[in-house]
């Protein structure tokens, strides 16, 4: 019988990037005893590469700046599908909670007047993210750590949930293994928080980490909650696309919001050639007035550029299949074109870009102050995931709670930027109180032995058939990367129907391999085992992206199909629901939008104007 | 595409040896990228950790060709193909596998130092005014990845293993940021100069040259730090006011 080290806490938080953090803060806070997963080290969480900064209404830049604009914003940029008492919340309390990050310790960059400084973002109607240079996530994630380490919250560093564990319809506990010594490890706890980012693993180009396989979004449909909106995966228009080793790797969008351009290789800058009619009026119709607006000026209307990420991936596709892109396969973005409008733009450019240009420098060989660097898209970000109560964040299970990244909602149909990290705050603030409250009116559940038995062998057999098999034929490596491939080219940027069948029967084909996947070797720190461990979820959430975006059929946000290239009313009324079926199956289930209250559809159409 | 050779250093708990492993290289790689390339084809177990592979996360800290740096910023055109490449894990910490070594050490020195405690805030509605250059050079400091390398190259911890009296270089930078954090109330001289150990640093510059995000360790941290240490504890006036005082 495999064993196992106990533990038990009140509250559970399962990941520890900006959402896992601040729950588990609130919680702890809360007087419960909270335990904290992180997949790797402390403070290491996919978090540390956000770039651009918290959008936030402090109206610190342009007083004109409030919640409603915000709300406004999301929601259209969510193209309606958002849940709107979210978004409603999110633009209300992320200014608190940005004040809130600044009285634990951040330090960001300031007005004149010396209050916390704003820039401009895609899709966002006045300067709103709160930032550090490019590196707001490092600063976000490092505030909450340092923070939250006084705060008594017990840390499990380098730490793997595999399962989730119920007592009839509550969730109890959850059972996982350390990576440094392979230990089996099983928490009892009376709530669970779901903070484990996203899946951007499932994709061959991603700006990704390897933590990100989807580990929350399928410990949650395996424990039987509802996913919704898997099939808006957010590809970030500019990640880098040379040299192929760095392919992927993230190219913020404050390049765009400090000036930077995109253009073809005929020097064209193509954004102005296709700028969607919901978004005409607000945005600039020369380059000149472009620059002005990223020069702060109030009067000016922001440049194509800056359109949401969903439509700026896509001209650049358009661009790229016309035989108009660069000479790798994207497009040229551009900053080093301001020195003609400034004087200092090199040392401008490295202070108000310093990861980017360290970035290039070292990775790419090329100097962005003045060279136009080449980029293309990247699998960034799935607004889908875990289906939550807006007000408590709590699934369609009792006791197991998400936040960030894993959760659905808030974004809709695509996310604008910065919206991720005021998302960790807001909703893992609110996940981590209200985790703590259920934990308070209930006691700890009773935990099946012979279930987390069964789990446990099951995490081993990967061993078992690599010592039966000498060669590895079934390397987990070998079945992530045809996965990734499969995904990139079936389930990408442009989707149709007949690719996505296919997608399905490979994924099928894959989870048979991946069934009889072997390892060698023994349980300490052995990555080819924890990728052997990963790859259920990966295909679990591969397979949900793929049947939800069989189901849509239309385009929206994120998700574009080559078969169904308009929107459409019908669709724009529901969101797709996965959820296992009684007998293993995955199902897809559309489910209607509550309608938007009287209040809020009048901010939408005052913010219209 | 040519062929490059590494010697990569695997075992646990300090026992082990150097493997060689050849691989093919392309344009643009990085040390990851080969040590990535080894674990998919050839050795599916072994152990190296990283995350962002984009030198933001500061996971993925080595020592290449002997020189502690970050294996995703490593360019292979930079090193010398011609002869194997060296990869070994940090020698200030404790190994734990291959490449993988314990730096919870690091971990439980922060925990110790005082944390930030912020003046009370400047406006009715809690917010704070604070300007640009007041906050550079805190800024600088918050730059910090947490790779550890400042430590893993400093002789006080390298050579001396004086990790229970000396913070090391990492810690220095912290505290530097906090005491130089125009909100925070706290004073962390006193415990700079004696449970932390400042006084040990010599100032031979060994972590600014290592530092991935060119943090000024020695002269912008370290020695204001000493500086205030030598203020509060070795001015001749204020040592004769604490003799009276007492």
């Amino acid at each position: 019988m495999p064993e196992y080290q106990k533990f038990e806490h009140d509250v559970l938080v399962i990941g520890a990037g900006g959402a896992g953090l601040r729950a588990a803060i609130e919680a702890s806070a809360a007087n419960v005893r909270v335990g904290l997963i992180c997949k790797s080290l402390l403070g290491k969480a996919h978090t540390v590469m956000a770039e651009g900064g918290i959008a936030a209404a402090l109206g610190t830049v342009n007083n004109a700046d409030n919640w409603k604009v915000h709300f406004a914003d999301t929601m259209r940029g969510g193209q309606y599908l958002n849940n709107w008492r979210m978004a409603e919340l999110h633009a209300k309390e992320a200014p608190t909670c940005v004040r809130e990050l600044e009285g634990w310790g951040a330090v960001f960059d300031r007005t004149k007047e010396g209050d916390i400084l704003q820039r401009n973002f895609g899709g966002h109607r006045y300067p709103r993210l709160a930032h550090v240079g490019d590196r707001t996530g490092l600063e976000m994630i490092r505030t909450l750590q340092d923070y939250g380490i006084h705060q008594g919250i017990d840390v499990h560093m380098e730490c793997t949930i595999i399962s989730l564990l119920k007592e009839g319809d509550r969730v109890v506990g959850a059972f996982g293994y350390d990576r440094q010594r392979g230990r089996f490890l099983l928490f009892q706890t009376k709530a669970v928080v779901l903070a484990t980012g996203g899946v951007g693993r499932a994709y061959k180009i991603t700006s990704n980490s390897w933590e990100y396989t989807g580990d929350g979004q399928s410990l949650a449909y395996n424990a039987g909650a509802d996913l919704m909106d898997m099939e808006f995966v957010q590809f970030h228009p500019t990640g880098m696309i040379w040299p192929p080793s760095v392919a992927g790797i993230l190219v913020t969008e404050g390049v765009r919001g400090e000036g930077g351009v995109l253009r073809n290789n005929q020097g064209r800058r193509f954004m102005f050639d296709d700028i969607p009619e919901a978004y005409k009026h607000q945005t600039a119709d020369n380059e000149e007035e472009g620059w002005r607006y990223c020069q702060g000026d109030k009067t000016a209307r922001r440049p194509p550029e800056l359109l949401t990420r969903d439509h700026v991936a896509r001209c650049i596709m358009r661009e790229v299949k016309a035989g108009r892109g660069s000479p790798h396969g994207g497009v040229f973005l551009d900053i080093s074109w301001i020195k003609e409008k400034i004087s200092n733009a090199p040392e401008h450019i490295k202070r108000k870009l310093p990861s980017m240009y360290h970035q290039f420098k070292q990775l790419a060989d090329l100097d962005i102050t003045t060279t136009p660097m080449e980029v293309g898209p990247t699998t960034h970000y799935i607004m889908g995931g875990v289906k939550v109560n807006a007000e408590t964040q709590m699934s369609t299970i009792s006791g197991l709670f998400a936040a960030g990244e894993c959760a659905a909602g808030l974004h809709g149909a695509n996310r604008l930027g910065g919206n991720s990290l005021s998302d960790l705050l807001v909703f893992g603030k609110r996940a981590g109180k209200f985790a703590a409250t259920f934990a308070k009116e209930h006691t700890q559940g009773k935990i099946n032995t012979d279930q987390v038995d069964g789990i446990a062998r099951k995490a081993l057999e990967p061993f078992d058939r690599g010592a039966a098999t000498p060669s590895d034929a079934q390397g987990p490596y070998q079945i992530q990367h045809e996965l990734q491939q499969k995904m990139q080219d079936l389930v990408g940027i442009v989707r149709t129907e007949h690719d996505m069948q296919q997608a399905l029967t490979e994924i099928e084909h894959l989870k048979q391999r991946a069934a009889k996947a072997s390892v060698h070797g023994n349980r300490e720190y052995n990555a080819g085992w924890h990728t052997a461990l990963d790859l259920p979820n990966l295909l679990t959430v591969s397979e949900a992206i793929t049947r939800a975006a069989i189901e849509r059929k239309e385009s929206r946000g994120g998700h574009f199909r080559e078969d169904y290239q308009a929107k459409d009313k019908t669709f724009g009324e529901l969101n797709i629901i996965v959820r296992r079926g009684p007998g293993g199956e995955m199902q897809v289930v559309r489910e209607r939008i509550p309608p938007l209250p009287a209040e809020l559809e009048q901010i939408i159409k005052e913010q219209q104007q | 595409m040519t062929a490059a050779t590494f010697s990569v250093w695997r075992g646990n708990a300090g026992e082990g040896k150097f493997y060689k492993y050849t691989t093919e290289v392309s344009e643009g790689m990085v040390v990851l990228d080969a040590i990535h390339k080894i674990q998919a084809e050839q050795a599916n177990d072994l152990a190296v950790r990283w995350n962002c592979k984009a030198g933001k996360c500061g996971s993925c800290s080595a020592e290449i060709n002997g020189m502690p740096r970050l294996m995703c910023m490593t360019r292979l055109n930079e090193l010398p193909l011609d002869q194997p490449v060296t990869v070994e894990p940090m020698k200030t910490f404790p190994s734990i596998r291959d490449l993988v070594t314990d730096v919870s050490w690091n971990f439980r020195v922060k925990k110790q130092i005082k944390k930030f405690k912020p003046r009370k805030p400047d406006t009715p509605e809690g917010t704070w005014r604070m300007f640009q250059e007041d906050v550079d050079r805190v800024q600088e400091f918050r730059k910090c990845i947490e790779c550890f390398l400042c430590q893993d190259v400093c002789h006080v911890l390298r050579e001396h293993h004086l990790h229970d009296e000396f913070v090391g270089p990492r810690f220095f930078v912290y505290a530097a940021a906090l005491e130089m954090h125009p909100l925070d109330t706290e004073n962390r001289i006193e415990e700079l100069a004696k449970a932390k150990g400042i006084g040990y640093c010599n100032i031979t510059k060994c972590c600014t040259k290592v530092c991935p995000e060119n943090i000024t360790i020695t002269d912008n941290a370290i020695i204001p730090l000493k500086e205030r240490v030598v203020d509060e504890f070795y001015d001749p006036i204020k040592r004769l006011f604490r003799i009276f005082r007492k």
